[in-house]
């Protein structure tokens, strides 16, 4: 692998197995008067991969946000060594990332290196080997030219990763990064994030709708309900059918498919049954 | 042999993303040259062209023979060279100074705003420096200061309190682009309502003077605007120059751009001042030149690239370049008297915008 893109995660790996990559302490974020997220804990393991499911609303965003800096929290949220995280710890994949206008895809990965820039904002050669290096392995090497605002929906959110893969930070934040992208294309994007986890020690907190790829993916869950933590633990443990049916309002259950859980609406009951075409 | 092709794909596949990446934000040099030739060609031009035909190669004479060491005889007459440097030169380096100052500033407006609409009189700049003009020309406010005559001073004064005012307002608001544009317009609107009532008041040779201040012109006396300029120039041309990438960073909105580790409140706030002075500094030396702004950076943006990176600097030479050019035409057009400048860069401004708002309808669709 590149040595470039794993010199910033050694020390993930070399740290004590007990500290997390980011730990959240009663944080509780409030709009105007109402309190969204309520006191949530959570530790993420170094290279692990911790998936925050829940109903629309539950605040499974506002706490992201609030983890990268972008909305106003009380308790801790902390690295494994205690610091706040900036921008060069954390790196965000936003839910609908905005495509500029006549920028290019070198353009756009070479954005993610602004944490890492002095004061006159000037990308060194150091900077634009690691962007190179990240489109490489990515293979967007093809894409390297093209208009960002003319990639299709999948397209872009490789580039997306591969910008917040140049930024260098240890830990990747999530926020249902696949929601506008069709079946092929989530499992490719996440199959793609699961892969730099192993390949390059990244740890990985995603916010995700598919229940089913969350169970895939995930190594623990946290299930979000009304801004509080209801369930907590591996997939196995949090996708209970009473659970999930309750928390998102609607008949769910779980179905064990090829050694993988599988989380299907329950079937319809009709109270009448079809009339057949004559 | 499909084992010995596989380095070889993977390295020029490696070169190829390298070589991409340093194609990205590239400050085109091609570009840049042929703007620096145009800003030349266009020098030289308007130094020769006007009532006192200058030839170009006493010209180009009597500039190297400025330059310190170097001996050249100009074969121009003391006369002639009495026009080109207290006439002819203060008045095009003025021209340059003012349409780069004007090209940047908008370019940072636009990129600050991430509005394409946005020029550098956003804030009000415009109206306060009108208004202030109007009170020193119309009704002999003195605010002359030191080297600073009482017309720029007064405009400077109220292009910076226009402008305070707009950023005042939108801090209550929470300084998001959109609730400084609309602070902006409310500044704007008032200072318009109350320099339209005060030129009302003035009697019609007075009223001639101001509306000529406001349409813009580049009368010169000495090296005087220039100098007052200058200092502006640098500075601010300096923060906005250094501050070009950040705007490329706010092109993917503030959230984002926060996420990357750009604070956008303090940034914005930074490009704003820089560039509100810079415009306030080149509206009190020549009136509310209009469209140079707008027009310059989306000039750059189509031709050459859509980088702030690129579009701040060549917005300067493009700016410098046109309002030079434009001004020979207010100079020699209508010879000798002198149409306003702002008046031509109007007049081909507004079509140049229309077709390129044309053209950016059928690309979009």
């Amino acid at each position: 692998m590149s040595s470039v893109l794993t010199a910033s995660t050694q020390g993930s790996e070399s740290a004590v197995r007990s500290a997390p990559a980011l730990s959240c302490r009663d944080v509780r974020v409030s709009f105007r008067d109402q309190e969204v997220v309520c006191g949530v804990n959570l530790e993420l393991d170094a290279g692990h991969w911790l998936g925050i499911i829940g109903p629309n609303g539950a605040g499974k965003s506002t706490l992201l946000r609030s983890i990268v800096g972008l909305a106003d929290y009380s308790g801790a949220i902390a690295l494994g060594d205690g610091r706040v995280p900036g921008a060069a710890d954390i790196a965000l994949v936003p839910q609908s990332p905005i495509m500029p206008k006549g920028m290019t895809v070198a353009e756009y990965v070479l954005l993610g290196r602004t944490a890492h820039l002095g004061w006159l904002a000037r990308e060194s050669r150091a900077d634009r080997e690691i962007a190179s290096s990240v489109l490489h392995r990515l293979e967007l090497t093809a894409f390297a030219d093209r208009f960002v605002s003319t990639l299709s929906g999948g397209e872009a959110q490789q580039v997306v990763v591969a910008r917040a893969l140049a930024q260098q930070c240890p830990v990747l934040l999530l926020d249902e990064p696949t929601s506008a992208l069709d079946l092929g294309h989530q499992v490719s994007v996440l199959e793609l994030v699961d892969d730099l986890r192993r390949t390059e020690g990244l740890s990985v907190l995603a916010a995700m709708h598919d229940l089913s790829a969350a169970a895939r993916f995930a190594d623990r869950l946290i299930l979000i309900d009304h801004g509080r933590i209801v369930a907590e633990g591996r997939p196995a443990a949090v996708l209970q059918p009473d659970l999930l049916s309750a928390v998102y309002g609607t008949p769910l259950t779980v179905q064990p498919i090829d050694g993988e859980l599988v989380v299907l609406p329950e079937p319809r009951r009709r109270t009448k049954p079809p009339k057949e075409a004559p | 042999m499909a084992d010995a092709s596989l380095p070889t794909t993977a390295l020029t596949d490696a070169d190829a993303a390298h070589s991409a990446v340093r194609r990205a934000f590239g400050m085109s040099i091609g570009a840049a040259v042929v703007g620096v030739v145009v800003l030349v060609a266009v020098g030289l031009f308007s130094a020769t062209s006007g009532a006192a035909g200058l030839p170009v190669k006493g010209v180009l004479g009597a500039l190297f023979d400025w330059v310190p060491l170097i001996g050249v005889d100009s074969s121009l007459s003391t006369t002639q060279e009495n026009i080109l440097f207290e006439i002819r030169l203060p008045r095009l380096v003025l021209g340059m100074l003012v349409g780069g100052s004007l090209g940047v500033a908008g370019a940072s407006y636009q990129g600050v705003f991430r509005n394409p609409l946005a020029d550098p009189y956003l804030l009000g700049v415009s109206a306060g420096a009108g208004f202030g003009a109007v009170l020193a020309l119309g009704f002999g406010l003195d605010l002359s200061w030191g080297p600073f005559d009482t017309v720029p001073a007064a405009a400077f004064a109220g292009a910076l309190v226009a402008v305070l005012a707009s950023m005042a307002i939108a801090r209550g608001g929470g300084a998001s682009p959109a609730t400084l544009l609309l602070g902006g317009v409310a500044m704007a609107a008032l200072f318009s309502a109350a320099q339209t009532y005060a030129i009302q008041q003035l009697n019609e040779t007075r009223a001639r003077e101001v509306l000529s201040w406001l349409f813009g012109q580049l009368n010169t006396t000495g090296w005087k605007q220039v100098g007052l300029l200058l200092p502006y120039v640098v500075v601010c041309g300096v923060v906005l120059f250094i501050h070009r990438r950040h705007l490329d960073v706010l092109r993917v909105g503030d959230d984002e751009a926060r996420s990357l580790g750009l604070d956008p409140a303090r940034s914005r706030l930074v490009v704003i001042v820089a560039a509100s002075l810079l415009t306030a500094a080149a509206v009190s030396v020549s009136g509310l030149i209009a469209f140079v702004g707008l027009v310059v950076p989306h000039i750059v943006r189509l031709l050459i690239s859509h980088s702030y990176r690129v579009i701040v600097p060549l917005s300067a030479l493009v700016g410098a370049a046109f309002l030079a050019f434009v001004d020979i035409g207010a100079r020699t057009l209508l010879a000798p008297s002198e149409l306003p400048v702002g008046v031509i860069t109007a007049f081909v401004g507004a079509p140049f915008f229309a077709v390129v708002l044309w053209r950016d309808r059928w690309s979009t669709t």
